[in-house]
């Protein structure tokens, strides 16, 4: 293959952020398909619109995802991307990796495929774009065979979860995140690989409220680390701070001066429920007011931390804005234990009473946030046994056009109107 | 032995799911997993993390192009080899984080990854822009209106001090989607960059028959805008096709989606939207939806100077003007959204105004605003 003029690419090589065109032109001298990549995508600089033909289905024997098709609309100008294929690798949780690994990885793709990569996809996955359909069976071979891996989701099925580092390297993390993903994908390998689903269904798990894996605005079962007792107090950390011992914030601002460290300005005053105050350098937290929005604990994390009795707020339904508008995931278990000795029984109950409704009155491409909108969340919380609580609203409803159900009604909705003429004239 | 295409089945592994994380741990994280004290950031892009037991983890993170080559991991798994003891991380921003267990393997470290030319920058942690995320664009994908790499390497470039420093009044999250669909879930981040379609889909009636389910790409549509029709097709046939009211049509593409015969892009239709103050975490206040402040910059590749200077001016104003511990979104809540506009210089159009559904949330209803000169 032939290498091509890219005079428009070419300017994305400078600067000092690293350049996908370098990279690509680097891998091209190895796998000559990536000059057709660079060439193609020039083609797209100077017409301002994608060469990528819609769709395509194409897959391994028995799953009904991990393998997304694609193809060129100008495959004679670049052969070497006639098929490009991507392949979803299913990341392992929170996507550490020894070199080694990595490398058979590498190793695989550049025998199957293009030589590029997305490290990652949005929802999680390890993308191996581009390769050729006859490519497909070969390659899922060796990579279940040699590399001992699997494909990820796609299409309408449980699409492949992903979480946060959370207990591996950092201190908030309230449950084990690592292990509820991993051990729920093991678990649900079928809903991965076998789409069954209306539409996609995506789970996320982050260790504490500043969720780093944006459960809460990108899945639609969003299990969120959180605690239920007191805020842990190191007071002489607190007075650390207070002295400029320790640097606010984990030295996050460390490029500007923003002042001597002020607890009042910096935490009291910027705690949401106004929680916290100081008694002489003491400081103290009134934990039933408390939202664990984790302000204080950020800004100091030598002195503050989760409290001990932990788990998780489960939230539901978030989706990105196609086709109703954007939805975050809505609270709806308060707390729940995240308890690995069960093998996380109670949290796969949770799950499959939402796809068993879900299931039965969710309509084709319809993502449960949506459905739920459609239905009310005063129905989804009965479908899911949830006793309903003040927790569940920001506020409680302002117009009064409740849904009220015939047993709830003293003597039912059967009357008689001939008797009721009796009494009030027409 | 390897994959027998006469008999595809045999030996056939499935369903084995992905390898084991705890395989991957350094050591340091492996004997300190749940026992993590705290952190500190020692400087841009290095991290350390205390042990109960006294140990340290020293992580330095690096900046990284989402679409990357096997060379280019290879070359990251040689710095794990020379440095960590083979192992590495990806983080959900697509940067690259090394950790190593003392102090004194820190700043070798640092060093190899200077060596390297632009292709490992470290930065990305504390009030940062961090690395952007984003989608395929042109790259990959077949529904986009801009490119997703080329835009993302033009902004990072312009913002590459904010990458490598501490000097913003918070984090700042960046996204890029390249269209409507999402799949980069810009919806909840600082600063959004939106690909947008601008004219409605043509219809190819030559291929709609034997390419699409007409009532799929009927009910497709959120505003009944898609109607099936008799068209007649290139040979002068009537065929069974669909027809379009454009007046109704709001660009989201998914007819495209669910037709390949009714295709949106187009050099001049597309383009890029800017939105604005969105956020994922509980932090302080709730996490909230990025707004539309800009509806449309041209798709100038392959720089995209609009967007860069749109993206800019929006993060130096905040940078300027903010509150410590502010995100964009909180900012721009905290002096009202008239005063961003003034602030920024950006033109307040009506197309900021939501017209679709839920729109109501959004309008004012009440008496307190600010008079901005935006009001004669």
């Amino acid at each position: 293959m032939p290498k091509h003029d890219t005079p428009l690419l070419d300017e994305l090589e400078k600067g000092p952020w690293p350049s996908f065109v370098t990279d690509l032109k680097r891998q091209a001298e190895k796998k000559p398909e990536c000059f057709d990549i660079l060439g193609q995508l020039e083609l797209s600089y100077r017409d301002k619109v994608t060469h990528w033909k819609h769709g395509g289905i194409v897959g391994v024997f028995g799953y009904g995802g991990g393998i997304v098709g694609r193809y060129s609309d100008v495959p004679t100008q670049f052969p070497g991307v006639a098929h490009f294929h991507t392949v979803r690798l299913n990341q392992p949780s929170s996507m550490f990796y020894s070199s080694a690994k990595l490398r058979d990885i590498c190793n695989l793709w550049e025998k199957y495929g293009s030589g590029m990569t997305n490290m990652h996809g949005s929802t999680g996955d390890l993308v191996l774009l581009g390769t050729t359909t006859p490519n497909l069976e070969p390659l899922f071979y060796d990579l279940t065979h040699d590399l001992n891996q699997d494909l990820g989701g796609s299409g309408s099925n449980l699409r492949t979860p992903s979480c946060c580092l959370g207990r591996a390297r950092c201190e908030w993390g309230c449950y084990d995140t690592q292990n509820l993903c991993h051990s729920l994908t093991m678990h649900y390998q079928d809903e991965i690989h076998r789409p069954a689903f209306p539409y996609k269904f995506k789970m996320k798990f982050s260790g504490c409220p500043n969720d780093c894996v944006a459960a809460i605005a990108r899945s639609d079962f969003a299990v969120i680390g959180t605690w239920r007792d007191d805020i842990r107090i190191d007071q002489a950390a607190v007075k650390g701070y207070l002295s400029g011992e320790f640097i606010p914030n984990a030295g996050a601002h460390s490029d500007k001066d923003w002042g001597k460290f002020d607890i009042k300005a910096e935490v009291l005053d910027l705690c949401p429920t106004g929680c916290m105050w100081m008694e002489g350098d003491t400081l103290k937290i009134d934990n039933s007011e408390c939202t664990r929005c984790m302000h204080c604990l950020n800004v100091m994390p030598r002195a503050l931390r989760p409290g001990l009795q932990q788990g998780a707020t489960i939230c539901v339904g978030a989706k990105a804005p196609i086709l109703d508008g954007a939805q975050f995931a809505t609270m709806t278990v308060p707390f729940i234990e995240v308890n690995p000795d069960t093998e996380f029984a109670e949290i796969i109950e949770v799950i499959e009473k939402i796809w068993d409704w879900w299931m039965e009155v969710g309509k084709n491409r319809e993502r449960v946030g949506e459905t739920i909108m459609r239905i009310g969340l005063p129905t989804f919380l009965k479908v899911m046994e949830i006793t309903p609580t003040p927790q569940h609203v920001k506020e409680p409803r302002s117009n009064p056009y409740v849904f009220w159900q015939e047993d709830e009604v003293e003597g039912g909705w059967d009357r008689d109107v001939i008797a009721y003429r009796k009494r009030n004239a027409q | 032995m390897g994959y027998d295409p006469a008999n595809p089945m045999a030996d056939r592994i499935t369903d084995i799911g992905p390898p084991h994380y705890e395989q991957f741990f350094p050591p340091v994280v492996k004997n300190n997993y749940g026992k993590w004290l705290y952190h500190e950031i020692l400087q841009p892009g290095v991290l350390m993390h205390k042990a109960e037991n006294g140990d340290e983890c020293y992580t330095v993170r690096i900046g990284a192009a989402r679409l990357i080559s096997i060379e280019l991991i290879r070359e990251m798994c040689d710095v794990a080899d020379i440095h960590c003891d083979g192992y590495l991380r990806w983080t959900t921003r697509n940067n690259v984080e090394f950790m190593v267990d003392s102090k004194a393997k820190v700043q070798p470290l640092l060093d190899d990854l200077k060596s390297r030319g632009n292709r490992m920058p470290v930065g990305g942690t504390g009030a940062s822009v961090s690395n952007c995320v984003h989608t395929q664009g042109w790259v990959h994908c077949h529904t986009p209106a801009t490119d997703a790499s080329g835009v993302v390497k033009a902004v990072m470039d312009e913002l590459f001090d904010y990458f490598t420093s501490h000097k913003l009044p918070a984090q700042v999250r960046l996204a890029l989607a390249c269209c409507l669909n999402m799949c980069g879930a810009v919806h909840a981040s600082d600063i959004a960059i939106l690909g947008v379609h601008r004219k409605p889909p043509m219809i190819d009636h030559d291929a709609i028959t034997g390419l699409c389910e007409l009532p799929l790409a009927i009910s497709a549509c959120p505003l009944g805008a898609v109607k099936p029709a008799t068209a007649k097709n290139s040979a002068g046939e009537d065929v069974k096709s669909v027809k379009v009211n454009a007046e109704r049509c709001m660009f989201c593409g998914n007819c495209y989606t669910m037709c390949p015969a009714m295709p949106l892009a187009d050099p001049d239709g597309d383009g890029i939207a800017i939105l604005v103050g969105g956020k994922v975490s509980n932090s302080r206040t709730m996490p909230s939806f990025s707004k539309l402040v800009i509806p449309f910059l041209p798709n100038t590749p392959p720089r995209w100077p609009e967007t860069v200077a749109a993206v800019k001016n929006i993060l130096e104003t905040y940078a300027n003007d903010a509150r410590k511990y502010e995100r964009v979104g909180e900012w721009a809540a905290r002096i009202g959204w008239e005063k961003f506009f003034e602030k920024t210089g950006i033109p307040f159009t009506i197309k900021s105004i939501d017209d679709y559904r839920l729109a109501y949330d959004t309008w004012r209803t009440t008496t307190q605003f600010k008079f901005t000169s935006h009001i004669k």
